[in-house]
């Protein structure tokens, strides 16, 4: 079984930067678009491999129901093709949709979240790759979409106990949003009308 | 993956259709699939789509010193990847003669043919010149791929903008792109691919073979020709025989087919131009087709982030305190130190345990570890107390000893599992070894 994911984080439609407020650049993304595969999807967000994809495997083991599917290998092959910011994140959103799109069953969706924290402590959801840069640490969360609980995080940078929940405070409320966003594109996409 | 193999109704009924004139979608003997054009946000990057073949190419450019026979000429460098989303039966380390045989095709089409001009990339001679390399990844398979590479090569190459160079006597200051807009590479013609594929041993020809006539064709031919008519590679495989007025009838296909592309590419190029200069959207966010009903986007959003901090609270006053953690390095030797106590290998101490069990006494390590110590020792006697009577391991490493669950915890867990004893030796020899350092 394969489900291919193609990412494109860009950041070529507005260039003003972020505000303090949070907000979460514009999305979009396409499903089934390679005929090959058993399912794919584009997902395009605002803009040290091995363990990149160690992550990835981890975080989808974990939501995967593999035993309804014994003795099958489910590959997950992922092309970055720009990369503006938070691609972390967009990677996980690609590959849930290419799950999705490939019929793979799974206990729940899941999402990835970037935060960044800048040298103030303020904190700033989906940064681009400007923001990643200067910031002080740089978040990154995968989450469910049952209960919002952690499937995986990956951090670099110094950060506090402190900061750290309120980061994922933060992540849990942003991935509401990507959550709606996948139920109204699959719903779009099955819709009768 | 290895590859499904085509079965012999579906060969059969290919051959035959193609026989008959007629190709599986519907086309005519010499049409093109829909050329699709689209480019990224940055100057280099394109994906062109042939028919549902998908090739991505990105161009960068880097300052490195020039070859030895060649020191004031740039580089050129291309790459072509099958990924393995293209196609099952591509898997890395699988492919190397379809992927040897494209590489060098594209190679010659695009190196030999001298289309990209490489003194002009010369900045100081013999010491700096510019190194461009174009990357091409295969993205789904659906057939020809040698053409549609080749159109990303070029369209990737005529897109892209190098950072802007100057030298004055013996310096040389490279521009940001904010400073001062990059620079178009010259590229003096633009060589684009036409495959050929030939059935019935060169008895039908058809242009542009989609993925099932590929695999079977008898051969194919490949022309690369550009908008003035000049053959920049030809290559034919597959063993066909082929008579020249074949091959001339081809090259003359090939000359039309590519004047059509190229208009095509010069279109999509000025349309891309156009925007960026109004300041307009541009990038892969556009071109996702707003209409196509797998497609979604959602506008930029805010997040409501204002009770953020009070959850943070209330999950930092409910979790439990981190526990303290007290290293007190005890320094042996210069360059030795140790801090904390390491776990005890307790193979072999099973007679001095029985000794040593009653030993409850004060500890000089940190107070916590009674704390955890105790914890584990009440989870270990219940595993002791409920697995004593079970039966477990066919190991041959089994000792007959006899189960006393409630006196010695300790020698149940030896013998028994294995595996769950991590945790609980650990804290119970740290009492041991402080008798033997003693004794020692």
């Amino acid at each position: 079984m394969q489900s291919e994911a193609k990412i494109h984080t860009e950041h070529g439609t507005d260039s003003s930067p972020q505000g303090p407020g949070c907000s979460l650049r514009h999305f979009a993304c396409e499903q089934n678009l390679l005929s090959r595969p058993d399912g794919s999807a584009s997902f395009l967000q605002g803009v040290a491999e091995k363990s990149r994809e160690r992550l990835i495997r981890n975080t989808c083991e974990a939501v995967v129901l593999g035993a309804l599917h014994p003795r099958t290998s489910i590959t997950i092959v992922l092309q970055v093709i720009s990369d503006a910011g938070s691609l972390m994140a967009c990677c996980l959103n690609a590959t849930c949709m290419a799950l999705v799109d490939a019929g793979v069953p799974m206990q729940a969706l899941f999402c990835g979240v970037t935060c960044a924290l800048d040298s103030d402590g303020t904190l700033v959801l989906d940064p681009t790759a400007k923001q990643e840069k200067e910031a002080r640490a740089v978040l990154t969360f995968a989450l469910d979409s049952v209960d919002q609980k952690l499937l995986m995080s990956t951090t670099k940078g110094l950060y506090s106990n402190a900061e750290l929940q309120q980061c994922l405070a933060a992540a849990q409320a942003a991935s509401q949003h990507v959550f709606r966003f996948y139920r109204e594109s699959l719903q779009r996409r099955y819709s009768k009308s | 993956m290895k590859e499904t193999p085509l079965s012999n109704c579906e060969r059969r009924f290919l051959l035959r259709a193609i026989e008959e004139r007629k190709r599986l979608d519907g086309r005519q003997t010499y049409d093109y699939r829909s050329i699709r054009i689209s480019f990224g946000a940055d100057y280099g990057c394109c994906v062109v789509e042939l028919g549902k073949t998908r090739v991505l190419g990105q161009v960068s450019c880097e300052l490195v010193s020039p070859k030895l026979n060649r020191a004031t000429e740039g580089i050129l460098f291309f790459n072509l990847e099958l990924s393995q989303m293209a196609a099952p039966a591509f898997e890395p380390g699988r492919q190397s003669d379809l992927l040897v045989k494209l590489n060098r095709l594209l190679e010659r089409c695009l190196r030999n043919s001298k289309c990209i001009d490489t003194e002009s990339l010369c900045v100081v001679a013999g010491e700096k010149v510019w190194q461009i390399r174009v990357d091409l990844h295969l993205l789904n398979h659906d057939g020809n791929i040698i053409d549609a590479a080749s159109i990303a090569a070029i369209v990737a190459l005529c897109h892209f903008r190098r950072p802007d160079v100057s030298v004055q006597g013996d310096e040389v200051t490279l521009y940001t792109p904010e400073e001062r807009d990059p620079v178009p590479l010259s590229i003096h013609h633009m060589p684009i691919c036409v495959s050929f594929a030939f059935f019935q041993q060169g008895a039908f020809l058809l242009v542009d073979p989609s993925e099932r006539e590929e695999r079977v064709m008898d051969g194919l031919l490949v022309i690369a020709v550009n908008k003035h008519r000049e053959i920049c590679t030809i290559q034919s495989s597959g063993g066909i025989m082929l008579l020249n007025e074949q091959v001339l009838r081809c090259s003359k296909i090939a000359g039309v087919k590519v004047a059509e592309i190229t208009e095509l590419i010069q279109k999509a190029l000025e349309n891309d131009q156009k925007v960026r200069k109004e300041g307009g959207k541009f990038g892969f966010a556009e071109s996702i087709a707003k209409q196509r009903i797998t497609a979604f986007r959602m506008e930029k959003a805010p997040v409501d982030t204002s009770d953020v901090e009070e959850k943070a609270e209330e999950v930092l006053t409910a979790a439990d305190p981190p526990p303290d953690v007290v290293s007190k390095p005890v320094l042996w030797t210069p360059g030795t130190a140790q801090i904390g106590e390491g776990v005890e290998n307790s193979w072999g101490d099973l007679e001095d345990s029985e000794k040593e069990d009653e030993d409850e006494g004060g500890s000089d390590e940190a107070i916590i570890l009674d704390g955890v110590r105790t914890d584990v020792g009440m989870e270990v006697s219940n595993t002791g107390s409920q697995e004593a009577p079970i039966v477990l391991s066919d190991s041959e490493e089994e000792e007959t000893i006899i189960l006393e669950p409630d006196k010695n915890p300790k020698k149940i867990r030896t013998q028994t599992i294995s595996a769950k004893q991590e945790k609980a030796p650990s804290t119970t020899p740290v009492k041991k070894r402080r008798k033997k350092r003693t004794a020692n």
